[in-house]
């Protein structure tokens, strides 16, 4: 499977889930700061993706 | 009338179990260190030390799976070295991968790049996860 994004997605659930695990000690705050790291870090993946299609690097 | 006075507060999280001497917290980061989340279980923190457990490993052999590779000790490339220590990490995961022939790193491999970004960050999260229960282990959390 060759899949960047599924791959990016599956490694940003991953960190995600070690980090709200390390920084926060109740499920709801861990849920919480998760949900967020998660969705930032697939959404400036996506944004940088979709800014490379004007920008080449 | 005001019910139950007393022990209204509770604690938020699991209750630790310090380890106060220097012995006792080295011990602690050594376990922490060869088996991901292992410092947390050995100190009450069964949650944390579950996820510890199941999702670094889960990421060192995802990043196999991908033809990433576990760098040499090449101290005359820096980066390289760096990129060792970090696969370092994962403690016994890297000793076993080493041992049964893994991690030689398919370059051609489309996921190669892929492949070494989970194995450098599952070591690197495991470090962060050895300090943290260097800290519980002295109480500081």
């Amino acid at each position: 499977m060759a899949s960047h994004v599924l791959w990016l997605t599956i490694f940003a659930f991953f960190v995600s889930l070690v980090f709200a695990v390390l920084l926060r000690d109740t499920p709801r705050e861990q849920l919480r700061t998760g949900a967020m790291m998660f969705g930032a870090f697939v959404g400036a993946a996506l944004l940088l993706g979709w800014l490379m299609v004007p920008f080449p690097l | 009338m005001a019910a139950g006075g007393k022990g209204g507060a509770k604690p938020a999280a699991a209750p630790a179990r310090p380890a106060r001497d220097g012995l006792g917290v080295a011990i602690v980061c050594l376990v922490s260190w060869l088996v991901p989340g292992g410092g947390h279980l050995q100190l009450g923190r069964r949650g944390k030390g579950l996820v510890f457990l199941i999702a670094l490993p889960v990421m060192f052999g995802i990043g196999l799976y991908l033809g990433g590779r576990l760098f040499p000790f090449a101290w005359s490339e820096p980066l390289v070295a760096l990129a060792a220590v970090a696969d370092l990490g994962a403690g016994l995961w890297y000793f076993a991968a080493r041992f049964a022939g893994y991690g030689g790193g398919q370059v051609v491999a489309a996921t190669y790049e892929y492949g070494n970004t989970f194995l450098i960050v599952a070591g690197l999260l495991n470090f962060l996860v050895m300090l943290d229960a260097f800290d519980i282990a002295l109480d500081r959390k």
